[in-house]
Formats: C-alpha cells, structure tokens, sequence
C-alpha cells in the first residue's frame, strides 16, 4: 500500500534528494499518531465530561483533579514523565498480578502519553458543550421513554457537537502540533526525518521548511474539513445573529 | 526523593555554580518572549482588522504561518536551520546573533507568542461595540488618538482572559527550550533523571513546579481582571 503511495505522488527513491520516502513515512508517522490520539483523548474526555456532571462525588473528584492537574502542567513534561513511566508502572502491575511481562512499543506509549494529556482538555470541552444542551430536551427525551444510552445517543450527543466542534477543532490542531514534540522522545515522525534529511544532506533549512509546511497543509485541510462538519451539526438551527 | 532534592535544588531553582538555571531561567525565557510579543502585537493587531488588504494581508499570512505550524519546528529553524545557511554566518552580525541558544529561543518564542497575541488583540478589536467608537469620534478622537485613548485600552481590557490563557499556554511552551541547550527547569529535571536514573521524582519535581507557576499566573491574573475588568461586573 505504502509503495502505490509513493507511485501516486510521484515521489521515486531519487526525488527529494533520496529523502521523499523517507519524509512521507515520517508524514505517515505524524498523522497516525495525531489522528490514534485524537480517538483516544475524545474517548477519555467523553468519559471525563460525565464524570463531571454526576452527582456524585466518587466520579467528580477525580475527574477534577485529573483536568486541574494535567492542564496546569506543560505537556513536554507530562510527555517525558509518562512516558518513561509507563514501562516501569505496567511491569510492577504485571508482576503484582503475576502475569507475563508486557512489552509497550514507543508509539503506542507515544498514542496513550497524547491521549492522557489532551483527554483533559476534551474533558473541559465535552462538559461546557453537554451543559449547553437545554434541560427541556433531557426532559423531553425522558418523557418519551428513551433509556439513559439512548437519551445521550439520540438527543444529547448530536445537540452537544455544535457547541463541542470549534472546541474540538482547536484540540485536533494543538495535538497535530504536539506530535512533533515525540521525536524528543525518539519515534520518528515527520520533525525527526526532517532533522535527518537536514543533517545528512547540510540543507537543514530547506527540509525544516519543508516539513512546517506539511503541518501547515494538514492543518489547513483539516479545518476546511472541520467547517465541513460545523455546517451539518448546525443542520436545524437558526443563527438568530446575522 | 530527599536526596534528590539535596543535590539538586540550587540548580533547580536558580543557578549551577555557571549558569542561571532552573526557574529563574524558565520565568526569564517567559517575561522575555512576552515582552517582545506584546510590544510586537500592538501595531500587527492594529493593522490585522485594518481595511486596506496590503496591510491586513501580509499579518494575515504571518499568523497564519505561526499558528499552523509547530513551535518547536519553528524553534529548530531559528536555532539550527537559518546557521546552517552559508550566507548568514559569512554576515559577522548575523553569525553573532545566531550563534548564541538564547538569542534564538526567545526570538522563536517571541514571533510564536505575537501571532497568537495578534489574533486575540485583532479579534477584541473586532468586536468593540460600536458605540463606544462613534463616541469617540463625536469627541472628535481621529486616527493614532482614536486607536490610543479609546480603542487600545478597550480592546485590550476586554482580551485580558484570553491573554491570560496565552500567557500560560507560553510558559507550556518554554520547556522547548532545553531541546536548544537552554538549562531551564526541565533540563535540570533530565540531568536529574540521567544522573539518579529516578525518572518519575525527577520530571514529577519540574511537574510540581510548573503546576505552582501556573497557579501563581492564574492568581495574578485573577487580580489583574478584577481591577481591569470591574467595569464589565454588574452594576450596584
């Protein structure tokens, strides 16, 4: 798949100075990366937004502490902490446990380190969203007989993402921009074959260029996409401003 | 864990017998860069809503460069990408300048944090209820006056929250800094964890004290609103 890829873009072993390929695995790299850890901080900051709004304290405190703590720290940090950590906690689980010891290759430490730290910011935006969902319409669905899943499935959840999506938005592009923070801690994403690509061939900033250019384009194509989505979670709402 | 903290507090804090380091470094790499963005973001705000397209595009462009792309590409362009050009080091002031880590992290950081601060100057500026204009121009208020007595301190009142999350997302951003030889906090706290191999206090101490500045900047913040902003509160 990956060598049709290459024939598509035209991009040969020769072009680039050699270093085509090599970019565009590091391109691939960055967009699996970014896209895994937008799917999994949504998941966590779901989770995170109704802990948030129950009632009880149980859920609430954690979830509390979980966005206070993580948005107060620099994610560099919390990057290089979870990260080297993560190994050494999942062997003292597994050993307590008395199972085998579990291997966790970089990228997917790299996907859960993203997850956790971006979940709490998804968290903050899930809860302004649901609360900016009118009390009538839960009323509504409740009267209608709809159960708790299918109340946050049918009448929740599609009215929430028009307040949720520049939200969203905004975090898709602050994660897609955190990804180049990882070949710090040694995957080899886009920033990593650049810098490779640079050194080797003495035109760092030709290829440094290259490569802020591409996350320039992602981030471009993305929010046309987004706008995209805005409109169809819009569909029934009249703008009463313009 | 106290150990830890024994051998490595002075470094963390202030100095490692060469350098300042630590946190006076990380709060010094921080007013810097606010500064410069500020000053920076004044006229590029003002020009960013400005009618004439050739002055509103050329910082359109700008922000949009700045916002799209990662800081720490940007960081690596000032620090290793424009040295590595011929040119620029043949040029004795260029070379100078270019040469020192420092001078390149804070110009990087400064552009990075402008175009932000541009766009959420841009945007108070934007939406400044009219009233409050025409008022000033029945006051006879024209031009840089306008922009200076009326507009400026409005707008800029009205951005301070987000400012403020700008000014905390910035301190985020200067732990970049260490990846350019910069020994701020985070770069002792790797010293710390290759020195100790204790991986979780080292970076746990540096998550600490990130944690307390942020806290520190939200107070500050707090007050700067209540006596800034008390004009938005509800009337008595």
């Amino acid at each position: 798949m990956f060598e049709n890829l290459l024939q598509i873009l035209g991009l040969s072993g020769y072009s680039l100075k050699g270093f085509g390929p090599l970019l565009l695995q590091g391109t691939w790299m960055t967009v699996k990366l970014s896209v895994l850890s937008l799917l999994l901080s949504a998941m966590l900051g779901l989770i995170g937004a109704i802990a948030k709004l129950s009632g009880s304290a149980v859920l609430r405190v954690p979830a509390q502490l979980y966005t206070t703590l993580i948005r107060g720290v620099p994610d560099l940090v919390l990057m290089l902490l979870i990260f080297y950590s993560l190994q050494t906690w999942l062997t003292s689980l597994t050993t307590a446990l008395g199972w085998d010891y579990i291997e966790i290759d970089p990228f997917n430490a790299g996907v859960i380190t993203l997850g956790f730290i971006y979940g709490a910011y998804f968290t903050e935006t899930f809860r302004g969203a649901i609360r900016a969902v009118p009390r009538g319409q839960l009323e509504a669905a409740t009267g209608y007989g709809l159960t708790r899943i299918q109340r946050f499935r049918f009448v929740v959840f599609p009215q929430m993402m028009r307040f949720a999506l520049p939200g969203i938005g905004n975090t898709w592009l602050v994660i897609l921009k955190a990804t180049a923070l990882v070949s710090i801690i040694g995957l080899s994403d886009l920033v990593k074959a650049a810098q490779d690509a640079g050194k080797s061939t003495y035109q760092l900033f030709y290829f440094l260029l290259l490569a802020a250019l591409v996350y320039l384009l992602i981030a471009s194509v993305s929010n046309y996409l987004l706008r995209r989505l805005e409109v169809f979670y819009r569909a029934g709402f009249r703008e009463s401003a313009r | 864990m106290i150990e830890l903290l024994q051998e490595y507090w002075q470094p963390f804090l202030y100095h490692d017998g060469r350098h300042i380091t630590g946190l006076t470094m990380t709060l010094w790499l921080l007013s810097a860069s606010i500064f410069f963005g500020f000053i920076m973001s004044i006229p590029l705000s003002i020009a960013r809503v400005s009618s004439t397209a050739w002055v509103r595009w050329p910082v359109q462009f700008y922000t949009y460069l700045f916002r799209g792309t990662p800081l720490y590409i940007q960081l690596l362009i000032c620090y290793t990408g424009i040295y590595s050009i011929a040119a620029v080091r043949e040029q004795p002031v260029l070379d100078a300048f270019f040469r020192d880590a420092m001078n390149c992290t804070i110009l990087a950081f400064a552009l990075n944090t402008c175009a932000y601060t541009t766009e959420i100057f841009a945007g108070a500026i934007r939406n400044m209820h009219h009233g409050e204009v025409e008022a000033a121009k029945a006051y006879g208020l024209r031009g840089w006056k306008l922009y200076a007595y009326v507009i400026m301190p409005s707008a800029l009142r009205r951005s301070l929250p987000y400012y403020s999350n700008e000014v905390i997302l910035m301190l985020h951003s200067t732990t970049l800094a260490f990846t350019a030889t910069v020994p701020d906090i985070l770069k002792i706290a790797r010293d710390a964890n290759s020195a100790t191999f204790l991986t979780f206090q080292s970076f746990g101490i540096a998550a600490a004290m990130y944690l307390a500045i942020t806290f520190a900047l939200v107070g500050l913040f707090r007050l700067a609103e209540r006596r800034w902003l008390a004009f938005l509160g509800p009337a008595h």
